[in-house]
């Protein structure tokens, strides 16, 4: 039979010396983790909250039945601090700390699939809701808060023309640039007029303003209505009997569908000039450039353009009203919806326009 | 409908999120003209029954009667019927950030009625000066403090004359004082007008002013722990853990 082993603690425990205390009371605990143990806490003279944990560790060490650890001559001042708690609560405190589980895999995605299926089922059904709100406004057109939509029209569109038209320019000229430098090398400048014409009207203008709008004005509607879902006034709107499809989101879907094409007739335009600009440094007059992209474009690739440009406006103002609405509580869910908004939106213009490629091949256009 | 009839019967009402219960089997009515409280601390689901007993809720079974009808089976013109009994003050004050106050209240009277603009203006206004501001009425929420906000939520709730009026938290987040203003306000309102306030709060003092009856919420016992006239319930309760509730509070509170 050997003797008690003793952990003899002395002097400040405070979160300056409790470091090494405690590696080497842990370690003389293991060592002798069968037999019980004394810790004679006599020569402390200062005990801060970290030395109540060094404590309260050694007191709660899970041991074999009979292996007690016992504490001594702790002075009546931080016993009182000690029996602030209960040393039996602190015996798993281990789990407690490493306590939440990692998720396991199938779990997670379950998780996972289970969401993306009812994020699915939310956007076809407010699919649906917009959709015959939509048919209510055009049985009484009267309903619809006109105000509304033009104070909205304005802020997207009118105020989103320098930034369109800005990034546009910008477009047309690098595309100009950089298309007429290995065209050039074949005397083949002038097509350069083809490649602009086609491509622009067809896909980059629309496409440009659709993410310019996408991270303009879809993250605003989320961010607008999910601060007013934040602050439950989308809850005053239900219980005042106004429903806030007809409210908030007719008013956006309809700003959007207005100015969207307008948007896209701009970015069109600018991005052509800017390609002008280019050739006429390139000693390719500018009427030369002018009638080679009218002899070239049809006028239903312009139109194909715009008519996308108008789908696309839906897409985005829709997401962003939906991911407005579906906004939980807190600060930073306005700012998830807001991301969603805006990754969804591009996601579904990406998607649309496939579609319509697909479609456009298929109808020969 | 006579005069003792209750205004809202909530009908063996269980409340819960994603499948755990929250409050069980709860059975009580509003009797019509009086100031209903719900009280009990934070977390016992008050507000949760709150939005429960207006409809923006599912709850998980029972029913919410208010004037004789069903809320949570209404739909459509009946529902809209039943939501044009009540206002509802939400403990934010859910005011459209940008509209002024008097567009605020005037918003309902422009959605439900047919008046013309000047009738809907000086309705507006009259809800406004009921609550003391009249002078405001040009201000957005943003201009105003969040007592005044609140004020202007019950305007916005009483523009259409509803017969029942919900706060949620009405003294949440307001000093001693303006708090006790809007007691006043509230005991006002229900003294001038008849109509029915059912308030959800936890503040003992305001309790005492404006209560004419409470129910006592628990979150342990899922339900009500306690009905009747706040000062019956501190002096004679059979219920100690009651009784301590409103004494203690009361004794660290009284002036």
């Amino acid at each position: 039979m050997t003797e008690t082993p003793i952990i003899r603690l002395e002097g400040r425990l405070d979160t300056r010396t409790v470091p090494a205390a405690w590696l080497g009371a842990m370690a003389v605990l293991r060592r002798h983790s069968a037999v019980p143990v004394v810790v004679d806490a006599a020569a402390v003279d200062y005990c801060d909250g970290a030395g109540v944990a060094l404590l309260l560790r050694l007191l709660s060490h899970r041991r074999p039945a009979g292996a007690t650890v016992t504490l001594r001559g702790l002075s009546p001042k931080y016993q009182a601090l000690l029996a602030q708690f209960k040393v039996d609560d602190y015996r798993g405190v281990d789990e407690l700390a490493g306590g939440v589980k990692a998720e396991s895999l199938p779990n997670r995605v379950g998780r996972i699939t289970h969401a993306m299926w009812r994020d699915l089922r939310e956007m076809v059904e407010f699919t649906g809701e917009c959709l015959a709100a939509c048919a209510r406004v055009v049985v009484r057109p009267t309903r619809v808060r006109w105000g509304d939509v033009l104070s909205i029209a304005e802020e997207a569109g009118v105020n989103a023309v320098p930034i369109v038209v800005l990034l546009s320019w910008l477009l047309g000229v690098i595309l100009a640039f950089q298309s007429a430098i290995p065209m050039k090398m074949f005397g083949a400048e002038l097509y350069v007029a083809n490649l602009l014409g086609m491509a622009v009207l067809r896909e980059l203008g629309p496409i440009m303003t659709a993410i310019i709008f996408s991270g303009r004005t879809g993250a605003a509607f989320a961010a607008e209505i999910g601060t007013m879902k934040v602050n439950e006034e989308i809850n005053a709107l239900e219980t005042m009997g106004l429903d806030p499809v007809r409210f908030l989101v007719v008013p956006r879907l309809l700003a959007a569908v207005a100015v969207m094409p307008l948007l896209a007739i701009i970015s069109d335009l600018v991005c052509l000039a800017g390609g002008a600009m280019v050739m006429s440094a390139m000693n390719v007059p500018v009427t030369t450039y002018v009638n080679q992209i009218v002899g070239f474009v049809h006028p239903q690739d312009f139109v194909g353009g715009i008519a996308k440009s108008v789908v696309f406006g839906l897409l985005i103002a829709g997401t962003g009203c939906l991911r407005g609405l579906q906004t939980k509580s807190g600060a930073s869910a306005v700012g998830q919806s807001t991301t969603r908004a805006v990754v969804t939106s591009i996601t579904l213009i990406v998607i649309a326009d496939g579609l319509f490629a697909v479609l456009s091949y298929q109808l020969g256009l | 409908m006579s005069d003792q009839d209750p205004i809202i019967r909530v009908e063996d009402l269980t409340v819960g999120y994603d499948g755990d219960i929250l409050l069980d089997h709860l059975h009580f009515e509003v009797r019509p003209g009086e100031v209903f409280v719900i009280l009990g601390g934070s977390g016992c689901g008050k507000s949760t029954l709150l939005k429960h007993m207006i409809g923006l809720y599912q709850p998980m079974s029972g029913g919410v009667l208010i004037g004789g009808d069903d809320i949570v089976t209404a739909a459509g013109e009946a529902r809209l019927a039943i939501l044009r009994r009540f206002g509802v003050m939400y403990q934010s004050g859910a005011l459209f950030g940008s509209m002024t106050l008097l567009e605020n209240v005037r918003l309902p009277l422009e959605e439900f009625t047919h008046l013309d603009d000047e009738a809907k203006n000086l309705d507006a206004l009259m809800k406004l000066d009921l609550v003391g501001l009249r002078l405001f009425a040009g201000h957005l929420p943003s201009a105003i403090s969040g007592g005044m906000q609140k004020r202007a939520g019950i305007a916005r709730a009483m523009a259409l004359d509803p017969i029942i009026l919900f706060l949620d938290e009405p003294s949440a987040g307001l000093d001693p004082i303006t708090s006790a203003e809007l007691d006043q306000t509230i005991l006002r309102l229900a003294r001038n007008l008849g109509v029915t306030f059912v308030v959800v709060t936890h503040e003992l003092p305001s309790i005492f002013t404006i209560a004419d009856r409470v129910i006592m919420l628990d979150k342990v016992r899922q339900g009500i722990v306690a009905e009747g006239k706040p000062q019956d319930l501190r002096e004679h309760s059979p219920d100690p853990w009651v009784r301590n509730f409103f004494n203690r509070h009361v004794e660290g509170t009284a002036p």
